[in-house]
């Protein structure tokens, strides 16, 4: 009969060594769910949000309701958003990225809007008396012109996506949040704190990415200052 | 749509909006909640905002815990005080972990509001000999009202939003229902829950929007939150 050496665990300390070496497996999967589901959710929102903003800067009806509707998704609280898809989409990860990209429709709609909107109507009919389409002028020049806005709403919807995803450990497909919620019902000290950190690291790591991202993309916005 | 009918009728059902877990005791819980929450954070961050709005210092400050504010999860934040001696407290560690989380975009917008503020009309208020304190207070402050009270507007919703999560930490208001429901596999009562605590965002939400249309003009106009 020997005691366990490190008895950090067995005390129950916030902050034990023991636990990040034993329990290594548990918090890798915890954090690639988490990651999986913030990327595909935000990606999925992106693709949904584009058209979308597009819609509502070119055809003067579809603004109203394109940000009538994304913002009252926006207002209905997580908790209800995954509890009011789960007919829909039943006890899976699919019930959680589908919440996550309907929160994130609104942030990101009307960012690329604003971006835009934002392209001076002068550089446009430039655009246009040089021969550009439709096509190429929104491809070349509108979009490139609108990125600065547009990942600007992108990096808070990627941020406050990390921290929803937490709330989907209600339906047991909440990365780190998993961690969390039973560690609560336990006690487990260290395993809530560290996935806790972990979420907070993933989220400003992924906000640094995004912006070394968008400086690479608009290398123009350098060149000024 | 058969989980409908059935969230209807559950929804219907008068048992189900009276005694200790009705309907009415959650939503008094809720409102509860969101009230204190919301006074509390004023008190902290409309002071600190306005100050600093007016010596024209901290702004990175107030941007950079905005920021830190949405990479935290509440979730986390709740659960991390539940552990504590703090948790010990009934309903403390949801009060503490709501204010957390509403005081950032109190914070942001009533800064921007008073650096918004004309610097004309600040110079020329300063021409006229008034102090440093009748500036903020006869100038300033009402100048910034507006975008101030949208700050308030969006913490209000959010914190309606935000509140439901205490449920998943045992503590009350309607997400409780959510909860409850997943306990007991009723998809129905889940479905009802959420679509309630949906509702009362959005009623929340619309209140402040006709006030903000009633208001006087000067008050008026605040969407550059």
């Amino acid at each position: 009969m020997t005691a366990p050496p490190d008895d950090c665990l067995a005390r129950n300390e916030w902050i034990c060594g023991a636990y990040l070496t034993s329990r290594r497996h548990i918090l890798w999967e915890a954090v690639l769910q988490h990651l999986q589901l913030t990327v595909i959710a935000v990606l999925i929102g992106l693709l949904l949000a584009l058209p979308l903003a597009l819609a509502a800067r070119h055809r003067r009806w579809a603004a109203g309701p394109v940000l009538g509707v994304t913002t009252v998704l926006y207002t209905v609280p997580s908790l209800a958003m995954f509890s009011l898809l789960l007919p829909v989409y039943g006890l899976s990860a699919a019930l959680v990225v589908a919440g996550l990209v309907l929160y994130s429709l609104t942030l990101l709609v009307r960012n690329i809007l604003a971006g835009l909107r934002a392209v001076p109507e002068e550089t446009r009919q430039a655009a246009r008396g040089m021969g550009y389409g439709p096509v190429r002028l929104l491809v070349a020049v509108e979009l490139p012109l609108a990125l600065p806005a547009a990942m600007a709403g992108l990096r808070i919807a990627t941020v406050s996506a990390v921290s929803l995803v937490t709330i989907g450990a209600i339906v047991g497909y909440g990365g780190l949040g998993n961690l969390i919620y039973s560690g609560m019902n336990t006690y487990f000290k260290a395993q809530v704190l560290t996935a806790s950190v972990l979420c907070v690291v993933i989220a400003v790591a992924a906000d640094l990415l995004l912006l070394l991202v968008q400086r690479l993309l608009t290398p123009w916005t350098r060149r000024q200052s | 749509m058969n989980t409908l009918t059935k969230a209807w009728s559950w929804l219907t059902t008068s048992a189900h909006w009276h005694g200790d877990d009705g309907i009415w005791t959650r939503l008094g819980q809720h409102l509860y909640l969101t009230v204190v929450c919301l006074l509390i954070s004023c008190l902290i961050a409309l002071p600190v905002a306005l100050v600093l709005g007016h010596l024209g210092k901290g702004g990175a400050l107030a941007v950079n815990i905005s920021n830190v504010g949405r990479a935290v999860p509440t979730f986390a934040v709740l659960v991390l005080l539940l552990l504590t001696p703090v948790g010990r407290f009934g309903e403390g560690p949801t009060i503490v972990a709501l204010v957390l989380f509403a005081v950032p975009p109190l914070l942001t917008n009533a800064y921007v509001g008073m650096r918004e503020v004309d610097q004309d009309v600040v110079r020329a208020a300063r021409g006229m000999g008034m102090t440093g304190r009748q500036l903020l207070f006869q100038v300033e402050v009402p100048l910034a009202l507006p975008l101030v009270l949208t700050g308030v507007r969006i913490a209000a919703v959010q914190l309606v939003a935000t509140a439901t999560i205490a449920a998943l930490a045992g503590g009350g208001g309607l997400g409780r229902i959510i909860t409850a429901g997943f306990n007991l596999a009723s998809t129905a009562q889940v479905v009802a829950g959420a679509a309630l605590v949906a509702a009362f965002a959005l009623i929340v939400e619309g209140l402040f929007a006709v006030a903000q249309r009633l208001a006087p003009d000067r008050v008026r106009d605040g969407n550059a939150g």
